[in-house]
């Protein structure tokens, strides 16, 4: 994972609420059996409609998208941090995101900074016109005109980010605490493993 | 003693391999359900690192998604080639990347194939107590049997892959209690389905959810596993309901269920894991049985349920926003007017399948309503896709097959099918379905497909009168 500490410029205004996972990258596009080249099945049945802002020259290529509540619910799907990925996305600030959706943004690198609607509303507003600035290492987004929110982000998550840490790398230096949890494991519920029983 | 604790802590806290000194917890996965689309990319960042899978044994893969649901054999006995040559290329993925790491692998054509969340529990795979994972949100569903299930993303599919394990938070508790008996006509889909317009979309957010109450109790497994299927679909991390002697009977006996005296410890450790009396929940929602009818949705996100007796909501009332503007669009999409009653709503596609509810009693109470009945004229398409080879044969013996191909239904092979229409089975665009699945995602069914998701009954009263119908009228 490449590290990540801070995301600048323009925004997209989505502010759409419930945006779910098939709106972010459609079904027909998860047959792949690569991670890239999502980008261009991205937000697919929003961009078919004349005017969105995502194929408004204002917008185009933007780092960071602003929407609104519940973003990245319905599936699993890490296509969707993929292809957002893919279409240069760098960063979502939404008032909530799902809890699948979270995890897979964070695992590719991609912010999913939380913040109230108020501070939603004015960023929507900002957007139109200027850039907007995250900063990870102050958890802070500001804009240029003094507006600063203050965002929470895990602790561990935020680490991982700004070093760009290889979780599996990590979790595999706790080999020894994995073997003793099995050992334990197959003499209190020897039915677990199948081959043993 | 120890302070009393609910389930979720019961299960959480077995599976601590470590702590960190931020609340992060390693925790163990006992089970974990591999399909094709989401495992792809898995397995080739296990290749590209020199990694091996972990614990193979506790890995079961099997596809189901793209799976096309008309015969897999010629009459020959060879196999029919897949037409959608990417489906084609991800189906044989899978098929590659099981045995080159070593894991248990059911082939398309074995009748024990079928949705990952069927398969699981048909198996005796999903055992209460334990933490079961896949690369898929619906994964919940064997919350049903009492087991700490949820879904994943491919670099999680990864990491539990190469450790068996995963780092996690705790997440908050809710307990979601639905008391009384329920009205005749209304099931386990209706249930959800009300619990999903109470909470909203995003009202379980960083919970799990425990669902409780006498209605519950009631349920058999395959009710249980319906609820907890749509956990995801308020927001839930995971759904859990407590194992009991119904859990136990369901499993006792499945080939990969306990066996012998190991059974016996099973059971005793399963008695132990219910919610002590005293430990409390970070929420707590109570739903009276007495107001949960036939449901139905009018609108593009789960929560969008009614009554079947409702009419199509104006969003001009909704008294928010943000849910005005939301609405406003998912009737556009819908092709809806506000205040059509519900039942005037013609359809002409119904799906019976999906992991919420292609079970052998789902299709029993499809089957008894379609009983010396046909479907309506205007209903072009109705398909009933079994969720396992196993369902499909339980049902041909109890002679399901032909009551929905004399009704004019199509009896297809298992697999995902039209719940997400990966696979050749799509509702055409700007078409109705009632479906039995568990989205009504914009494009979900197919590109412009307009869902409407019902319980099996009303799927099947749908395809009788071709439009939505309130399942009461049609029972004697
Ligand atoms: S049936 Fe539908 S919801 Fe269930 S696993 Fe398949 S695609 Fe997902």
């Amino acid at each position: 994972m490449q590290p990540i500490s801070s995301v600048k410029g323009k925004a997209y205004p989505l502010g759409l609420k419930n945006v779910d996972t098939d709106i972010i990258i459609p079904a027909a596009w998860l047959k792949t059996i690569s991670r890239s080249g999502l980008g261009k099945g991205a937000f697919q049945s929003l961009r078919s409609v004349p005017g969105n802002v995502f194929d408004d020259p204002a917008y185009t290529g933007a780092p960071i998208l602003i929407a609104g509540d519940n973003f990245g619910c319905g599936s699993s799907r890490e296509h969707a941090a993929w292809a957002m990925a893919d279409l240069g996305i760098s960063a979502v600030i939404a008032p909530s995101f799902s809890d699948i959706f979270s995890g897979n943004a964070f695992k590719n690198g991609l912010l999913a900074i939380v913040l109230p609607q108020e501070a939603i509303d004015r960023l929507m507003e900002v957007a139109k016109t200027d850039e907007i600035h995250i900063d990870l290492e102050t958890q802070t987004v500001t804009t240029p005109f003094q507006d600063r929110f203050p965002f929470e982000i895990d602790p561990f998550r935020k680490h991982c980010l700004i070093n760009g840490v290889d979780e599996i790398g990590l979790t595999l230096k706790s080999s020894d605490a994995i073997s003793a949890y099995e050992n334990k494991l197959s003499a209190s519920q020897p039915w677990l493993s199948p081959n043993q029983a | 003693m120890s302070a009393p604790q609910t389930l979720y802590e019961k299960i959480w806290n077995a599976h601590v391999v470590e702590q960190r000194d931020d609340g992060t917890c390693l925790i163990f996965i006992d089970r974990h359900l591999v399909h094709e689309v989401t495992s792809p990319q898995a397995f080739e960042g296990l290749r590209v690192a020199g990694r091996r899978v972990r614990r193979p044994d506790l890995t079961l893969a099997v596809p189901d998604h793209n799976l096309p649901t008309t015969a897999r054999l010629d009459a020959n006995g060879n196999n029919i080639p897949i037409a959608d040559p990417e489906s084609a290329q991800q189906l044989e993925a899978l098929e590659r990347n099981a045995p080159e790491f070593g894991i248990a692998y059911i082939d398309a054509t074995d009748v024990k194939q079928g949705i990952v969340h069927v398969v699981g529990p048909e198996q005796g795979f999903s055992l209460p107590g334990t933490t079961i994972v896949c690369g898929d949100s619906h994964t919940a569903c064997h919350g049903g049997l009492g087991a700490l299930a949820f879904g994943i993303g491919t670099s999680e599919v990864e990491h539990v892959l190469a450790t068996q394990t995963l780092q996690l938070s705790r997440s908050k508790s809710m307990e979601v209690r639905v008391e009384g008996e329920l009205a005749p006509g209304v099931s386990a889909k209706d249930v959800v389905l009300h619990i999903t317009g109470v909470l909203g979309a995003s009202g379980g957010t960083g919970h799990v959810i425990e669902y409780t109450g006498s209605v519950i109790r009631a349920l058999s497994i395959e009710g249980r596993l319906t609820i907890s299927n749509m956990a995801i679909e308020h927001g839930a991390r995971a759904g859990l309901v407590a194992p009991d002697d119904v859990t136990y009977a369901y499993l006792k006996g499945r080939p990969m269920a306990p066996k012998g005296a190991d059974w016996d410890t099973a059971v005793a450790y399963w008695r132990s894991l219910a919610t002590d009396a005293g430990a409390t929940y970070d929420k707590v929602v109570t739903i009276n049985a007495a107001d949960i009818a036939p449901s139905v949705t009018w609108g593009t996100s789960p929560e969008d349920v009614l009554p079947i007796t409702g009419v199509v909501p104006d969003p001009s009332t909704f008294a928010d926003p943000s849910k005005q503007a939301a609405a406003k669009k998912s009737l556009e999409y819908m092709g809806l007017t506000p205040g059509t009653p519900m039942t005037d709503i013609s359809v002409e596609n119904i799906f019976i399948g999906s992991c919420t509810n292609s079970r052998i009693e789902d299709l029993r109470a499809a089957a008894a309503l379609l009983k010396d009945r046909k479907k309506a004229d205007n209903v072009k398409w109705a398909i009933v896709v079994p969720g396992s080879g196993l369902v499909k044969q339980m049902a041909e013996a109890e002679g399901l097959d032909r009551i929905f191909i004399d009704a004019g239904f199509e009896w297809r092979e298992p697999g995902c099918s039209a719940c997400l229409g990966m696979n050749p089975d799509k509702v055409p665009a700007g078409e109705r379905c009632a479906s039995t699945s568990n989205r009504n995602f914009v494009g979900r069914q197919g590109p412009g497909a307009r869902t409407h998701l019902v319980s099996p009954a009303m799927a099947a009263a749908a395809a009788v009168t071709g439009k939505l119908t309130d399942v009461r009228t049609l029972m004697d």
